[in-house]
């Protein structure tokens, strides 16, 4: 930001709520591109795909560069939330609805009917969309397309583009700009190239699954299945490490991290799905619910996730380690014994250690989900899964009339309720509705491990300036996960929330320089003041001494 | 029970219930005529740039209220009889109290300019005129321009406000230079600058003459003292300070001045009637250096925290600690804490350094007979208010101050330092000096 006086400029800056020619070329350049996405899903035959591809992605990324330098760019750096209130798509208006429509649609497709972007079935070469990605996918794996390989890229590419104009928004502030980086890297590298380049190792004696380093269990739910735990045992010492790394980065180096800097090590810097929201999402932010309702759901809904993904983990490891134990180091019993085991020990220890900070309903939540998974450990130990059958017609409407096994059951019923409606149709598709964060707040078992430990046993927290707060609400409507932060600053108190992933958008819209995010000891992290700095010392000595 | 009532529902109404509910089971009744629940009033300028939404700049549920037994009334007080302890509403019905606080804040100066009360000549304070000005300027095709006279915090707000529609602006300020009645020289003149730099017609050293009315009764133009230049607009900001909302008190037997006169104790000559913030003032003189009447967000939260022990049998002193003080100015952020001055005043001098980028400046103003810190300006570098308001109690010197600047930095993380150079350049000038 500089203040020399620029006298090119006319008096009469644009205006907030139209945008200029140039952006309204940028966006239709970005809407060409979409289109020739469009036209490949129905089956335009492109004669070229690479080039069309390429011409595709191009316009798409170029539309949004030239559209994002022309909104920050022409402006003096500082907030820039100009009608966000007032514009259609960012305010639940049409243009939003209609955005979260066709999201939504695009996922159900996408999950579930991908025939209709043009996956071949059974061995066909592909077609359509699907197809025309097909030189990309040969490019980097030496493989054909796959509808998940169409979804990385187009997610790829949402991140880079609109990480590049979250960057611009906020180029006053290095937290931002810094950690959207992060996430473009992580995103691009990790999640996108990296895998992509691994198939090309595999042969007929070797191959590793497809593996997203940092894709953790239980965000990713599927870290333990069977398939995937055999393909890394078979794929030698490559395997084993990648195997061992999943376990070490649950256990030691996610717990490290998020004592060091909280969550927001990987909820902001370095997840995907937090990529996502907090780029090609950042529009939609403030329309997260912040009232106490929805804090309640949150807590249950989220509680309820992990313990369903614990659940149905151990039932699927358990199962194959009850008829194929040799294989494993573990025996079924075993396994079953320790997780019991290492649940009990974390509780007591939280509930002994921790007391004084958990309130009664706190308290009650966590004895009786620990109940409930201890009781699915007995049941687990006492039956054989896989001889348990349920028909899967009660649950699909008759649609799917196969049985299966209980721990697959339940295993597809959390892949399709939780991994694809949750996380995909809801999570992203709603995000013009809901808000960007909608999954990582109320879904998101990952989130719900780091944030437990956040609230517990973290360094982090939002620091609070005093007494300088003047209640404005810029902080707790820019929250994308609906933590009413005001609340907390207005009375003076930090604020340490599960929740919280440490965007850091609240310190930056803050206009008195109230919140800041910090690392620091744990002592006296929570704060909570009856009177505030600034006040007579006799009184807050007074008041706030216990 | 005995029934607490108080009129305004701001913030320092609002404090002074809740920490009465904190502390005891009365019956607690907040009368306003504006809103129907508590919002913060600083936030008014965000809603009409789109950046929230009303019921946004509501610290509270609206089921906060009842939750914590706090009964809310809208009506306009319209007179006080303290003999029987009444308040008549202007509606025509009346309500007892046994304690009552005055609360009522602010209204908008306006000096007796010829036209000031036209349709589209406003202030920016109430609800009322926030719905006014998206009345009278929504867009830039319905205002094509507007005049903003009074070059002080609520001006400079109302000028983004309406930049931020693309709604030319030309602001009329009688210092010559933005606000330099409290800034010092440097600060004040760089934020000329960046007022400048957003394209907002900043003219220094002009008063208003008078307002021009159109056919319908509506504003259309303003004319300059000093050069008789006649500016077509369609909306006048009238933003030259704010004084006590007390009109309704004129009949009572309540003792006001320019304010509802209270002693230390924020009680009026009247038992059992209090006043608090912005419409209250300290009848022998302010407290330490500050004024008598203190118009803003944090002493009118102070006094209510404090109005509550009293009421809840606690009786005690309102003794507010050091100043601080905060605003920001478009883009750059200010926050103060101690005294600065516009110029040092005798055994005082400033220490002044401002980033070559013209948006960062901070000043420092310390005691010349004993090196003490007085207070620091910071513009555009955020600064922790706990340590500052340590250093005071302690009475820290200055070179202690500049060594341990470091400490007092509540910038985000990752973003540039300054202190290195702030004290390289005190350093330097001490040296020269």
């Amino acid at each position: 930001m500089s203040n020399k006086i620029d006298h090119s400029m006319s008096l009469a800056t644009p205006d907030a709520l139209n945008i200029t020619t140039k952006q309204k070329i940028a966006l239709a350049t970005g809407l060409v591109g979409l289109f020739i996405l469009l036209l490949a899903v129905f089956n335009v035959d492109f004669p070229n795909r690479a080039v069309f591809l390429a011409i595709s992605l191009g316009l798409v990324i170029g539309g949004t560069v030239v559209y994002s330098r022309e909104a920050y760019l022409t402006k003096l750096e500082g907030i820039k939330n100009d009608g966000a209130w007032f514009k259609s798509i960012s305010s639940r208006g049409v243009l939003g609805w209609a955005l979260g429509v066709f999201l939504t649609t695009f996922y159900i497709v996408l999950y579930f009917f991908p025939k209709y972007l043009g996956l071949g079935v059974d061995g066909a070469a592909n077609t359509g969309l699907v197809a025309l990605f097909d030189p990309l996918s040969n490019l980097l794996s030496g493989n054909n397309a796959s509808q998940w390989f169409v979804y990385g890229t187009l997610y790829t590419v949402a991140i880079l583009a609109f990480g590049y104009k979250f960057m611009l928004k906020y180029r006053h502030n290095r937290y931002q700009q810094l950690r959207t980086a992060s996430v473009m890297f992580f995103q691009t590298a990790f999640a996108f190239v990296i895998p992509e380049l691994m198939a090309r190792l595999n042969s007929d004696d070797f191959s590793l699954p497809y593996n997203d380093l940092k894709n953790m269990w239980p965000l990713n739910y599927y870290a333990f299945d069977q398939w995937r735990v055999d393909q890394f045992i078979n794929a030698q010492t490559v395997g084993l490490f990648f195997l061992i790394l999943g376990v070490v980065m649950i256990f030691v180096i996610s717990p490290f991290l998020t004592y060091k800097y909280g969550k927001r090590w990987y909820c902001s810097w370095v997840c995907g799905c937090g990529g996502l929201a907090e780029t090609a999402g950042d529009a939609f932010r403030h329309l997260s619910d912040k009232g106490t309702k929805a804090w309640k759901l949150e807590r249950w809904m989220i509680n309820s996730v992990l313990v369903f993904s614990v659940v149905t983990t151990v039932a699927v490891i358990s199962t194959y380690l009850g008829y194929d134990s040799e294989k494993y180091w573990f025996t079924k019993s075993v396994f079953l014994i320790s997780i019991g085991v290492f649940l009990t020990v974390l509780l007591a220890g939280i509930l002994y250690y921790k007391r004084e900070e958990l309130n009664k309903s706190a308290f009650k939540g966590a004895i009786g989900f620990y109940i409930l998974t201890i009781a699915f450990l007995v049941f687990f130990s006492f039956f054989d899964l896989s001889q348990i059958k349920i028909n899967a017609s009660y649950f699909s409407f008759g649609l799917n009339q196969n049985s299966y096994n209980f721990d697959s059951a339940l295993r597809s019923f959390y892949g399709f309720g939780i991994g694809s409606i949750f996380s995909g149709v809801i999570g992203t598709g709603f995000y013009p509705i809901l808000g960007n964060r909608t999954w990582c707040r109320m879904g998101c078992p990952m989130a719900t491990i780091m944030g437990i430990q956040q609230r517990l046993f973290s360094r982090f927290r939002i620091t609070t300036n005093g007494g300088q707060c003047i209640s404005c609400g810029n902080c707790s409507n820019s929250c994308e996960m609906g933590i009413d932060v005001r609340a907390y600053a207005q009375k003076g108190e930090n604020i340490v929330r599960s929740s919280c992933v440490g965007c850091g958008v609240c310190s930056a819209v803050c206009p008195r320089g109230v919140l800041k995010l910090e690392n620091d000891s744990m002592d006296g992290r929570i704060n909570p003041t009856e009177v505030l700095l600034g006040n007579d010392v006799d009184l807050m000595d007074l008041l706030n001494k216990n | 029970m005995e029934h607490v009532v108080i009129i305004g529902n701001g913030i320092s109404g609002v404090t002074v219930a809740r920490h009465i509910r904190k502390n005891s089971n009365k019956k607690i009744t907040i009368v306003s005529a504006e809103t129907d629940y508590f919002f913060s009033r600083t936030a008014l300028m965000y809603i009409y740039m789109g950046h929230m939404k009303f019921e946004h700049t509501q610290p509270y549920e609206n089921s906060f209220w009842k939750k914590n037994n706090i009964e809310l009334k809208k009506g306009f007080v319209k007179s006080i009889e303290t003999a029987s302890k009444t308040l008549q509403f202007a509606e025509g019905d009346s309500l007892q109290y046994d304690k009552l606080v005055i609360a009522t804040g602010s209204k908008p100066n306006k000096f007796g300019w010829p036209g000031q009360d036209l349709e589209g000549a406003q202030g920016l304070y109430s609800k009322q005129d926030l719905d006014s000005i998206e009345r009278n300027a929504p867009d830039n095709k319905i205002c094509k321009r507007a005049v903003i006279v009074g070059g002080g915090l609520i001006g400079i707000e109302l000028a983004e406000m309406l930049n931020s529609r693309s709604i030319p602006v030309t602001f009329l300020v009688r210092e010559n230079s933005f606000w330099n009645g409290v800034l010092p020289e440097g600060e004040s003149a760089m934020i000329n600058r960046h007022i400048k730099n957003h394209h907002i017609d900043l003219r220094l050293g002009f008063n208003l003459k008078e307002i021009k009315s159109d056919e319908n009764g509506k504003v259309k133009s303003i004319v300059i003292t000093e050069t008789g230049e006649e500016i077509d607009c369609n909306v006048v900001g009238l933003t030259a300070g704010v004084s006590p909302n007390i009109d309704f008190l004129k009949s009572s037997t309540i003792e006001i001045n320019r304010g509802v006169l209270v002693n230390r104790h924020l009680e009026t000559n009247i038992p059992d009637v209090y006043a608090i913030g912005d419409c209250a003032e300290q009848r022998d003189s302010g407290i330490g250096e500050r004024r008598p009447i203190e118009a803003v967000w944090y002493t009118g939260r102070m006094m209510g925290e404090t109005l509550a022990q009293t009421i809840c049998g606690n009786r005690i002193e309102y003794k507010p600690g050091h100043w601080f003080n905060s605003a920001k100015f478009l883009d750059i952020e200010y926050q103060t804490y101690g005294w600065v001055y516009a110029k040092p005043r005798e055994n005082e001098a400033h220490f002044h350094w401002k980033h070559e980028d013209d948006t960062k400046c901070i000043t420092v103003c310390y005691d010349t007979t004993n090196n003490t810190f007085l207070g620091i300006n910071t513009f555009g570098i955020r600064m922790r208010h706990e340590i500052f308001d340590r250093w005071l109690t302690e009475k820290r010197d200055v070179d202690y101050v500049m060594k341990n600047l470091p400490q007092a930095n509540f910038d985000p993380e990752f973003y540039k330092h300054f202190e290195k150079d702030i004290l390289a350049a005190y350093t330097n000038q001490l040296q020269t000096a």
